[in-house]
């Protein structure tokens, strides 16, 4: 005791520890991921933010821009129009979301995988697609013109309508697993206290899917407020937010003007993102693992009032794409039906935009590689290693924005970033490589939780076994964490193929004539008034994107039925 | 049990380690002989899983030394150290077969494939697995997976093998067969151990000297007998086994008093009007229906009365008022014998030489 007690006086120098160069390999390599995230995320963001307070010639003028943007009668009117837009579309698709998930989950109607699919393909077409074929079905020229009472699609309703298509299957997923995430028991309990049930609705369902249809309806509100692709193709002259900085930066080359409109754009959407991830991580918190899953029983009456609730909505939704899919298909809409091949032959492949689809294709393929390598890569090293405890947390939060970003300021802040004069890095404008990183970017988020998920679900304990037993951190990353991992690997793949294919806010302003991306080609077809030819590359994009997700389907059952022996854990040994 | 010729594989001296503003670890100074197992006994958040993962460089202490077979590895990262190490998970590697496991930290070491073959067959033959080779893991029981952790942890022949928890995460039955493997194979491969652990009866079967631990600090180290017979602290006495506390102030004459009573205590070396505690294991403690005229035995009467099986604990209230009551362990047979119930008028004995005066 008396040595303890004299090595005890005043402060001893901190044991430093040595660092082994794999460790110091792995630091570095996270350190190259947080500047790569500050270049290409943060950096640009916050470019938005300097020329909004500058002037034209790069002079500060403070708030001003601010101020003559409020004292402009017509763009205060954006900012009303987007957010009741929004409210609208959200106040339809959740509760339409809610009602199919419900059907999904809680009842034993048949054919619940068919219905799960057909809610999920909107999420294959580019939103524009939607609003194509709403003008197809209720247009000048619309087959059912006469239900809208002599209003016309083009304007709000149009919007409302091709917003709830484009958002349904956002929304939809996210009900879906809340309600997944229900535990049985609390409804055999409350059953073996007799409890009626409308009051296990509004007592056990609706509180435990409540995180989840809030989380629903940010996702829903931030979409609709960020989207510009459908107003554009099916506004009219109904004016929205997304629409303004398009203007202000294609039309009227005003960029400042464009980051001042995008900083009022941001608001909303940041709002809503951190409302949605503050009820995500209850949504979380609240599943516990013990938890029974609900087995529904067959019910008559209700199974089939749901089922025909479901049949309905998976009709309209097939209208919405089929209409598209047949516009393409026609000769001319509505004089000529018959069956044509012109729009694909001369509307796309003789006008030369047919290059676009192959630019696209490219893109999404690079974007899927490269960004699921990142992704995945970065994840690992803030997941699994250890040290710089900094870096980690800006990661983690650099990781998290893009979410709460709409496409449209990101695109704003590439330009603003990339092309000016002084950066090292502005030969990368109007090329594919910027197109790639803006898509990996936008889309970082989503595709981040799911590799950190899947990170989180392994053996926390595999990077200190490999330690004790000597073996290089990269080569069990190599060995077994990218092996364990790869189905969400392929998820993430999968996620950022379908997405990049269909993107079009960001990389409206980065792309050049050569590198014109088929999301893209569409709008400009649209305005050029070739709604056939417009309505063939859509088509070729669902195709694209469904072919895409039939082989991750079957790579990921082969995959699962290889590796069965080792993921299934054992029934009884 | 106590060595005589102490050899000090690893020696700990002033381990500190806080996170935030929570000291985890204060002042740890250890010695570990050669061959022997050692147990790291305490409740969650005691600070032992620390300790284990500062040997281990998994966890950088904030000062202090470590001193393993004469090397000073205070500051090397994990890599650079020499130790096997299980945790409670099992953490085996399920896309890679049983064989592929074992032999993880062999085929880094560039050894020849045929000698990794034999060293592995040789491995799961000593865990009792020697058929196990092509399975996965998934395929193998609990108890099983942990036993190829150990095989995989021994592969490279380790100077130090390290158990956070092994066996917490099996069933009972399980637990107790792998206590007594893990035990066995440590003894005939006499590889010195360190199990972080806080269940007190896998700590008293396996160890051979037991480190308990409360908030950070080493409460007691000792033999698992000394640990039980000989409490150094209030902690040690409640933690490891059940114990009965009595208040009591030192009277003269070698007797101390609690509450309306008095007893023999044995010993004369406390100041008169000194308040202290006993502290009474409930099997040292003789209960008997007919009054014994024993010094120290006391009238009490049964309050209830909770049957484990091989005896059953009874709690008595001693019929002098002020005193607590007592927990005692009797023998099934005791009970069913003297039809022990509820209400029964019986007499206890606290025999002196089992009191134990602490604080």
């Amino acid at each position: 005791m008396a040595t303890a007690a004299a090595t005890l006086p005043g402060p001893l120098p901190a044991v430093r520890r040595r660092h082994h160069w794999q460790e110091r390999l792995a630091q570095g390599l996270l350190v190259g991921c947080c500047v790569a995230l500050a270049l290409f995320l943060f950096a640009p963001l916050a470019m938005i933010l300097v020329k909004s307070v500058q002037d034209k010639d790069g002079a500060f003028v403070g708030l001003l821009q601010f101020q003559q943007y409020f004292q402009t009668a017509a763009l205060r009117q954006s900012i009303a129009n987007t957010l009741w837009i929004a409210a609208a579309v959200t106040g339809v698709t959740v509760p339409l979301a809610f009602a199919y998930a419900y059907a999904l989950t809680r009842s034993c109607m048949p054919w619940r995988g068919f219905f799960r699919v057909i809610a999920l393909t909107p999420i294959l077409a580019p939103s524009l697609m939607s609003a194509i074929s709403f003008i197809q079905w209720f247009g000048n020229q619309g087959l059912l013109k006469g239900l809208l009472g002599g209003t016309s699609v083009y304007g709000p309703i149009g919007i409302i309508l091709s917003s709830v298509y484009a958002t349904f299957p956002h929304a939809l997923m996210i009900v879906l697993t809340a309600l997944l995430l229900a535990d049985g028991r609390l409804y055999e309990a409350a059953e073996s206290l007799r409890t009626p049930t409308w009051r296990k609705f509004f007592t056990i369902t609706l509180p435990g899917a409540k995180y989840g249809l809030v989380s629903a309806a940010m996702v829903v509100f931030s979409y609709t407020v960020s989207d510009f692709g459908i107003p554009k193709v099916i506004g009219g002259n109904f004016n929205v937010l997304a629409l303004d900085i398009f203007k202000q930066v294609i039309g009227q080359q005003n960029f400042n003007k464009g980051a001042v409109v995008s900083l009022i754009l941001l608001v909303p959407v940041f709002v809503a993102f951190i409302v949605d991830w503050i009820m995500q991580g209850r949504l979380q918190s609240q599943f516990s693992s013990r938890a029974v899953p609900y087995a529904p029983r067959p019910k008559r009456w209700f199974d089939a009032a749901m089922l025909a609730f479901c049949v309905v909505v998976a009709l309209l939704l097939l209208a919405v794409l089929g209409m598209a899919v047949y516009t393409s298909f026609i000769k001319l809409w509505p004089y000529d039906l018959h069956f044509s091949l012109r729009h694909y032959t001369f509307g796309l492949i003789d006008a030369g935009v047919i290059n676009s689809f192959w630019n696209s294709v490219k893109m999404a393929v690079a974007t899927a590689v490269f960004g699921t390598m990142f992704i995945f890569g970065c994840a690992y090293l803030l997941e699994k290693t250890a040290g710089m405890n900094g870096v980690r947390a800006m990661i983690r939060l650099l990781a998290a924005i893009p979410m709460g970003v709409p496409g449209m300021v990101l695109g704003l802040g590439y330009i603003l970033f990339f092309n000016h004069p002084d950066n090292p890095l502005n030969g990368l404008y109007h090329t594919m490589t910027i197109l790639v990183l803006s898509t990996v970017v936008h889309y970082y988020t989503s595709s981040h939780l799911t590799a950190v998920t899947a990170l989180k679900a392994i053996d926390n304990e595999f990077e200190a076994v490999s330690a004790s037993l000597k073996v290089p951190f990269y080569k069990t990353f190599f060995r077994v964490t990218v092996p364990v991992c790869l189905p969400a690997i392929l998820d993430i793949g999968r996620y950022l193929f379908v997405n990049a294919m269909v993107t079009i806010s960001a990389v409206v302003f980065l792309y050049a004539p050569e590198t014109q991306l088929a999301s893209l080609a569409i709008l400009n077809l649209d305005d050029a008034g070739e709604i056939g030819a417009a309505a063939a590359m859509a088509t070729l994009i669902v195709a694209a994107s469904s072919f895409v997700c039939i082989v991750y389907a079957i790579v990921t059952r082969l995959l699962l039925t290889r590796t069965q022996a080792w993921r299934k854990p054992a029934s009884a040994v | 049990m106590v060595q005589t010729n102490f050899v000090a594989y690893l020696k700990l001296d002033g381990i500190r380690k806080t996170f935030g503003r929570f000291e985890a670890l204060k002042s740890i100074a250890l010695d570990v002989a050669r061959g022997e197992l050692m147990v790291f006994l305490g409740p969650s958040g005691c600070g032992k899983t620390t300790l284990l993962r500062i040997v281990a460089g998994l966890e950088t202490q904030d000062a202090g030394t470590i001193v393993q077979d004469g090397r000073d590895v205070s500051r090397l990262p994990a890599v650079d150290r020499d130790y096997g190490i299980v945790f409670q998970s099992y953490a085996l590697f399920p896309n890679l077969t049983i064989a592929s496991n074992v032999a993880y930290g062999l085929v880094n070491r560039r050894d020849r494939r045929d000698s990794i073959k034999g060293r592995v067959r040789e491995l799961l033959t000593l865990v009792g697995l020697p058929d196990a080779g092509p399975k996965y893991p998934s395929q193998l029981s609990g108890g099983q997976q942990q036993r190829i952790a150990l095989a995989r942890a021994l592969a490279p022949a380790p100077g130090l093998l390290l158990l956070d928890e092994p066996l917490s995460a099996l069933d009972a039955l399980e637990r107790v067969r792998l206590r007594g493997e893990i035990r066995a194979l440590q003894q005939r491969l006499g590889v010195t151990t360190i199990m972080v652990t806080h269940d007190q009866e896998e700590a008293l079967s396996m160890a051979d000297r037991i480190v308990v631990m409360n908030h950070g600090r080493i409460e007691q180290v000792g033999t698992p007998r000394e640990i039980y017979e000989t409490p150094a602290t209030p902690f040690a006495a409640d933690f490891v086994g059940k114990v009965n506390v009595l208040p009591a102030v030192i009277e003269s004459g070698g007797n101390c008093r609690i509450g309306a009573m008095s007893l023999a205590l044995g010993r004369g070396d406390l100041a008169a009007g000194t308040a202290v505690k006993l502290y009474l294991r409930p099997e040292d403690i003789a209960l008997s229906m007919n009054g014994s005229h024993a010094p120290n035995t006391l009238h009490a009467t049964v309050a209830k009365i909770e049957f484990l099986g091989a005896f059953c604990m009874v709690g008595v209230a001693l019929d002098a008022p002020g005193v607590p009551p007592l927990v005692v362990n009797v023998p099934r047979q005791t009970v069913t014998q003297a039809q022990l119930r509820p209400g029964a008028a019986v007499s206890v004995c606290l025999p002196s030489a089992a009191l134990r005066i602490l604080g």
